[in-house]
C-alpha cells in the first residue's frame, strides 16, 4: 500500500498508443508495484471473485420474482425472494393509509420532493426558496389529513411509509432552518442573558440521544399542555425533531457567522444599508451558500435519524418494513430482501439530498443583486 | 449610550420574565395534571423495589432490586457495548480512510463503496439487519457454526473462551446455551457491530479529510528530499493529519455513545431503555428522562476534558 500519490511528472503530449501503454504501467505499478500492494490486490480481487457470482446467482440468476409464498420457501434462501417486495410494497411504502385514497399520501410525498427540487435549482430568488421548503409540508399535512372535499378525514396514527418520512424530513428542516438562524444570531447578541439561555439549550439538545428526545415528546410534552389541549403523537414528535435540529443547524450557521469577514459589513454601513438589510442582503446569502455543504449534511442525517420514530409507534418507512413483516410469519423468513429494497430508497433518497445540495450552492452563482433601492 | 444601554436591559429583564412566566405556568400544569392522575413526583421510588427484569446485565440486577440499581445496571450496558464499539469504529475507521486514500485503484474503490454504502443508510437499518442475521439465518443453538476452538456462534449468540470464577475458562455446549467462558447475546452483538461499522465510515472519512485538507507542499517537499511515498503518508502527513482529525473524530465516538441509545429498537437494556421502561411502570417521565438527560450530560463533559487533555498533550509534543 502506498497511500500517497507519486508526483505528477509533466509530460510532452505522446502518441495515442504511447500514453495507453504508460497508462497502463501506471496502473500495473498501481496495483502490484511492491510485495505489500500486490498481496492487497489479490486480496481485493479474490474477495470479487468468490462474491460477485455468488451474489449475482442469488440476487438474479436463482431468485424468484412473483409472490408466491411456496416456490420462495421451495428455494430455502438459495436465491432472492423479491416476491415479498410485490406482495409487501404497497404496505411498506404508504404504511397503514386507507387505501382508497392511496393518491393523497403519494401526491404529498411528490409536493414535497417537489418544493426541495425547486428550492435547489438555484434560479430563484430567496423568498421562492423559502416558499418551496415551507409550503409543501404544509399542504403534504392538509392533504394527508383530508376531511375536505369529499376525502375522508385520516389520523394522524395511520399517516405512514415513506411519505411520513418525507413529512418528517421536510416539516423538520422547514422548521428547523429559520429556527436555526434565529438561534445563531441571538448567541451573537450583545445581551448576556440572551447568549446563555441560547447557549444552555443548544447544548442541552446537542448532548442527549435523539431517541431521549423523542421519549420526551411521547411522555412530557403531555403534560405541559392544559387538559384537552393535547397534541397527537406526531406534533409532539414533529416539535421535538424541529428543536433537535436546530440546535444542529444553529452552531453550523454560527460557524458561518463567526468566519464572515467584517469589512463587508463595514462596507454595507457605509453605503448606506441599515443592519437589517445588510444581514438580509449581504451577510445571509454568502454564509448560507458557504455552509450549504454541512447544511446537506445534517439534512442527510436528519432524513435518517427519522427512522427513530417507530420507537415511539410511527410507523413511517423502516417502522412499516417491522409492521409489514413482523405478523406474518409466512413472509418474516425474507425480511433480508424487503430491506434491501427499503435500503435503496434511503440510498436515493441520502443522494438526492447531497445532489441537491450541490446543485443549490453551484446554481445560486455569485450574490444576488438587491432588489431593494438602498438608501 | 446609557439610553440604549438602559434598553438593553430592559430587554434582558423582559426575556427573564418571558422564560420564568413559562417555566412556571409548564410547572403550574404538569403539576395540576400529577394530581389529577394520583401520581407522585420526586425522586423517591429510585429506592423502591424496580420491579422489572433486565435482558442481560453486567450488574447482578433482579426485580426486587431498586431502580437506582436498574438505572447504574443500564448505564454499565451502555458503556458496555459503547466502549468496544468505539475501539473497533477506530481500527476499521482508520483501515478505511486509508483504504480511501491508498493508490491502489482496487483498494480504492472498496474503501469508497463500504464508506458511502454504510453512511447512506440509517443506523437503525444497520442494527436490524444485523439483528435478522444473528437471530434468524444463523443455526440454532444446539447446532452452532464452531469456526475457531472453543468459539461458538448461533441464534443463541456467541461463547468465547474468557475468564470466569474458575480462571480462563472454554464454553461447554450445554443444552441451547453454553456454559463458562462468556456469552454475548445477539442484542448486544448487532449493537457492536453496526454501531462500530457505522462509526468507522465517518472516522475514516474524517482521516480523509484531514490528510486531504494538508497544504500540498508539505507531500511535495517530503518527495523532493527522496522520502518513499510511504514514508511521506506514514512520518509527514498522517502525524499533522491526525492532530486536526482529533476534535472531529472525537465528535465521532461521542455520537457513538449517543446512539447507543438506538438499543431499544432491538431490545438491548441501555440506560435509555432502563429509563423508559422505569417511567412507563411509575410515571414519573420527568424524573425518568431529567436522569438520562443528566447522565449524557456528563458523559459528554468527561469525553470533552479527556480529548482536550489529549489534544494539549500532541500539540505540546509536536513543540507547537
Amino acid at each position: 500500500m502506498s497511500p500517497a500519490r507519486p508526483p505528477e511528472v509533466a509530460r510532452t503530449a505522446a502518441p495515442q498508443g504511447r500514453a495507453d501503454l504508460a497508462n497502463l504501467g501506471r496502473l500495473r505499478r498501481a496495483l502490484f508495484g511492491d510485495p505489500l500492494n500486490a498481496l492487497l490486490s489479490l486480496g481485493v480481487m479474490a474477495l470479487l471473485a468468490w462474491s460477485l457470482p455468488a451474489l449475482l446467482r442469488w440476487a438474479v440468476l436463482e431468485a424468484q420474482f412473483s409472490p408466491d409464498v411456496g416456490a420462495c420457501e421451495a428455494l430455502d434462501h438459495r436465491g432472492a425472494c423479491w416476491g415479498v417486495v410485490a406482495e409487501k410494497a404497497r404496505f411498506i411504502l404508504l404504511g397503514r393509509y386507507p387505501v382508497e385514497q392511496a393518491w393523497c399520501p403519494i401526491l404529498a410525498a411528490l409536493l414535497i420532493v417537489g418544493g426541495w427540487l425547486g428550492a435547489a435549482s438555484g434560479r430563484l430568488p430567496g423568498a421562492a426558496v423559502a416558499t418551496g421548503l415551507l409550503l409543501p409540508p404544509l399542504l403534504a399535512c392538509a392533504l394527508l389529513g383530508g376531511g375536505f372535499a369529499g376525502l375522508e378525514a385520516v389520523p394522524t396514527e395511520l399517516w405512514g411509509g415513506l411519505p411520513l418520512t418525507l413529512l418528517l424530513t421536510g416539516a423538520g428542516l422547514a422548521g428547523a432552518l429559520p429556527l436555526g438562524i434565529a438561534i445563531a444570531y441571538g448567541r451573537r447578541s450583545s445581551l448576556p442573558l440572551l447568549r446563555a439561555l441560547l447557549t444552555a439549550g443548544v447544548e442541552l439538545a446537542r448532548g442527549i440521544p435523539l431517541v431521549a428526545a423523542l421519549f420526551m415528546a411521547s411522555f412530557l410534552l403531555p403534560l405541559f399542555f392544559p387538559e384537552g389541549g393535547g397534541l397527537d403523537m406526531l406534533w409532539r414528535v414533529l416539535i421535538a425533531i424541529v428543536l433537535f435540529a436546530a440546535a444542529y443547524l444553529s452552531e453550523i450557521v454560527r460557524g458561518g457567522l463567526q468566519a464572515f469577514p467584517e469589512g463587508q459589513r463595514d462596507a454595507a454601513a457605509a453605503l448606506g444599508f441599515d443592519a437589517w438589510q445588510t444581514e438580509r442582503w449581504i451577510v445571509l446569502p454568502q454564509v448560507l451558500r458557504q455552509v450549504a455543504p454541512s447544511l446537506a449534511n445534517s439534512g442527510i442525517a436528519l432524513f435518517k435519524d427519522t427512522s427513530l420514530v417507530t420507537v415511539v409507534s410511527l410507523y413511517e418507512l423502516t417502522g412499516s418494513l417491522g409492521l409489514a413483516l413482523a405478523g406474518d410469519a409466512q413472509w418474516r423468513p425474507f425480511y433480508l430482501e424487503a430491506w434491501l429494497f427499503i435500503a435503496a430508497i434511503y440510498w436515493i433518497g441520502c443522494s438526492l439530498i447531497a445532489r441537491l445540495a450541490r446543485l443549490a450552492a453551484r446554481g445560486a452563482g455569485p450574490a444576488p443583486t438587491p432588489s431593494v433601492n438602498a438608501p | 449610550m446609557p439610553g440604549r444601554r438602559r434598553s438593553a436591559w430592559l430587554a434582558q429583564a423582559l426575556t427573564l420574565a418571558a422564560v420564568l412566566a413559562l417555566a412556571g405556568l409548564l410547572a403550574a400544569t404538569t403539576a395540576g395534571h400529577l394530581q389529577e392522575r394520583g401520581i407522585r413526583s420526586g425522586f423517591d421510588f429510585l429506592l423502591e423495589p424496580a420491579g422489572f427484569a433486565l435482558g442481560e446485565s453486567l450488574l447482578p440486577f433482579e426485580p426486587g432490586d431498586s431502580t437506582l440499581r436498574a438505572f447504574a445496571a443500564g448505564l454499565l450496558n451502555t458503556l458496555r457495548v459503547a466502549l468496544p464499539a468505539a475501539a473497533l469504529a477506530l481500527l476499521i475507521g482508520i483501515a478505511a480512510g486509508f483504504g480511501r486514500l491508498a493508490d491502489n485503484p482496487l483498494l480504492r474503490g472498496l474503501a469508497t463503496a463500504f464508506v458511502t454504502g454504510v453512511r447512506n443508510l440509517p443506523l437503525l437499518l444497520h442494527l436490524l439487519a444485523w439483528y435478522f442475521i444473528l437471530t434468524d439465518l444463523l443455526p440454532p443453538g444446539d447446532a452452532p457454526l464452531n469456526p475457531l476452538p472453543g468459539v461458538f456462534l448461533s441464534k443463541s449468540g456467541l461463547a468465547l473462551p474468557w475468564w470466569g470464577e474458575t480462571g480462563f475458562e472454554v464454553p461447554e455446549p450445554a443444552g441451547f446455551g453454553f456454559e463458562g467462558g462468556a456469552n454475548l447475546t445477539p442484542e448486544y452483538l448487532a449493537l457492536l457491530i453496526g454501531l462500530s461499522i457505522y462509526s468507522a465510515a465517518y472516522i475514516a472519512e474524517t482521516l480523509r479529510g484531514a490528510v486531504q485538507a494538508l497544504p500540498p507542499g508539505q507531500r511535495l517537499s517530503a518527495l523532493a528530499l527522496g522520502m518513499s511515498a510511504r514514508q511521506t503518508f506514514l512520518l509527514v502527513l498522517l502525524p499533522q493529519a491526525w492532530r486536526a482529525a482529533l476534535p472531529p473524530v472525537t465528535s465521532q465516538l461521542l455520537n457513538l455513545l449517543k446512539n447507543a441509545s438506538l438499543a431499544v429498537a432491538i431490545g438491548y437494556p441501555d440506560l435509555v431503555s432502563v429509563a423508559g421502561t422505569s417511567l412507563n411502570q411509575t410515571g414519573r417521565a420527568l424524573e425518568c428522562l431529567s436522569i438520562v438527560v443528566a447522565v449524557y450530560l456528563a458523559l459528554s463533559l468527561v469525553a470533552a476534558a479527556i480529548s482536550h487533555r489529549l489534544e494539549a498533550r500532541l500539540f505540546r509534543e509536536q513543540g507547537q
